[in-house]
């Protein structure tokens, strides 16, 4: 089960070098997203769009807040 | 959406799959850099000053007074150890009291903040319409960042 993380620990796995995933739609992630992530917006989310990512690497995912 | 996001990744194979959850709210709220066409609309966070006065809930009021007379501000904050924003001490709460009087005893709890992501245009606005001097800006724990005041939004 993935694990819910803060601030402290998103910004220590950015340092480590962890994969940012911004899976809000596309025209809120070019209004404005966090450094270095990619978009793919949760209903694009599937094998094809995440084959860039390194399984093997740490990858965050975000939204715009809680809900 | 990012909880379901995360659990579909981790279907697809992901080992490792952490969900920040407080999102982009949180992020902007604490004043961080970001990326994209709206990114460099100016924010309250660069506003905000830090040479506002400050003292515990059990700093004794002496010299305080004369210490916000040379500040730029008519008040003092009240913070506590790990920086969390308590109260306001507004100079004129200060006038013949006992100089030994605990900051607790006369500040105002809880005074109203903003968050560092605001907007200057909507900061202003919102200072306007209360016909408001200042505004407190903290993070989204309620820790104080600083000071913004409404002349300093149109310079």
């Amino acid at each position: 089960m993935a694990k819910r993380i803060e601030i402290q620990q998103l910004k220590a796995l950015l340092d480590e070098g962890a994969q940012l995933v911004d899976v809000l739609p596309e025209a809120e992630y070019g209004e404005e997203h966090l450094p270095r992530a990619v978009n793919i917006p949760l209903k694009q989310l599937d094998a094809a769009t995440t084959a860039s990512l390194d399984k093997t690497n740490p990858v965050v995912v975000y939204c715009w807040d809680y809900l | 959406m990012s909880p379901r996001a995360a659990c579909r990744l981790e279907t697809l194979g992901f080992e490792q799959v952490f969900d920040y959850v407080p999102g982009k709210v949180d992020w902007l709220a604490r004043g961080l850099p970001t990326e994209g066409d709206k990114a460099d609309q100016p924010r309250v966070c660069a506003l905000a000053r830090d040479d506002v006065v400050t003292c515990s809930l059990d700093t004794p009021v002496d010299g305080m007074a004369e210490k916000i007379d040379a500040s730029p501000y008519g008040f003092a904050l009240v913070v506590a150890s790990d920086g969390k924003l308590l109260g306001r001490l507004r100079r004129s709460n200060l006038a013949g009291v006992d100089s030994q009087t605990p900051a607790e005893e006369l500040m105002t709890p809880g005074p109203s903040t903003v968050r560092a992501d605001l907007t200057v245009d909507e900061l202003r606005k919102r200072l306007d319409d209360r016909d408001l001097k200042t505004a407190l800006v903290s993070t989204p724990e309620g820790k104080l960042i600083g000071v913004v005041t409404r002349a300093s939004l149109d310079t």
